[in-house]
């Protein structure tokens, strides 16, 4: 006998939710990379992937594996809590050189700079 | 000691990683884990010469819990405003929100923090630190998404690290 078979219902289903529901929001990050009309719009709809999916996944092997090894296997959060603070890093140089590009081609869309006439003295 | 280890928090925290992800407390292992807590901080040394003074762990429990149900709640709302983005497109706009908090590690959980939770994205700081411009995927009420950053998120972190 496999040990997969032995896993009670509840285990199978909950750990089927977490992962469906995480490639749901996903699928959803990416229609919104496709479907939305600026670039800044579109800066928001990845984080679904690395947010909330991520989280679902992960949840979804700490119960899956601490059932099975019959005691808690925590360690699947690191993989959140890492890219937490990784995800950040690029996409503020993808927002920092969006703003630069933009106002370097004389884009009305974006704000100009908050540091005018805060420095050089000021 | 202080010069081996200037950094014991984050050393012993590398190690403690190292073993979570290896998960295995084999002698290799703990010794690549000590040798990278040891090593990281010395090397990591010339990059960042202000050492950061944390406190009120209460407080950021705290607000690690208030950052995950935000992300939770954001994560509906830009999933929900991307299916019915035909329907009605989100209303983007830029937000300057002006900042008490001046603590450069501070500034950097909150760009963290601001960046991490869909639907807002740090996209610039003023040189003295006084204003932040930031992108908002669907904003309602510009004065009380002002409000609830800077008292959600902007408070606790000036009370950790200041």
């Amino acid at each position: 006998m496999n040990s997969l078979h032995v896993l009670p219902f509840w285990v199978e289903v909950l750990t089927a939710v977490l992962l469906v529901s995480s490639s749901l929001f996903a699928l959803i990050g990416a229609l919104g990379l496709l479907r939305m009309k600026d670039f800044f719009q579109r800066m928001h709809s990845p984080a679904l992937a690395s947010t909330i999916g991520a989280w679902c996944v992960a949840l979804a092997s700490i119960v899956y594996f601490s059932v099975l090894k019959e005691g808690p296997v925590l360690h699947a959060w690191l993989i959140p809590i890492l890219l937490a603070i990784t995800v950040p890093v690029t996409t503020l140089l993808l927002a920092r050189t969006g703003l630069f590009r933009k106002r370097m081609a004389g884009d009305g869309d974006v704000p100009p700079e908050v540091s005018e006439g805060r420095h050089e003295g000021k | 000691m202080k010069r081996l280890f200037p950094a014991p928090l984050l050393s012993l925290s590398l190690w403690a990683l190292w073993l979570l992800l290896n998960l295995s407390l084999s002698a290799g292992n703990l010794i690549l884990g000590a040798l990278l807590g040891f090593l990281a901080p010395i090397m990591f040394a010339p990059l960042r010469p202000l050492p950061a003074r944390i406190g009120r762990p209460g407080v950021a429990l705290k607000l690690f819990f208030l950052v995950g149900r935000d992300v939770l709640i954001s994560n509906l709302a830009v999933a929900w405003g991307v299916l019915r983005a035909g329907h009605r497109p989100p209303r983007s706009t830029f937000v300057k929100v002006p900042l008490d908090l001046h603590d450069a590690h501070g500034l950097a959980a909150l760009a963290m923090i601001c960046t991490v939770v869909p639907g807002t994205v740090w996209s610039e700081l003023a040189l003295d630190r006084s204003v932040l411009l930031m992108h908002v995927f669907d904003l309602d009420d510009e004065a009380r998404f002002i409000e609830h950053f800077k008292s959600t998120y902007e408070r606790p972190l000036m009370e950790i690290f200041q």
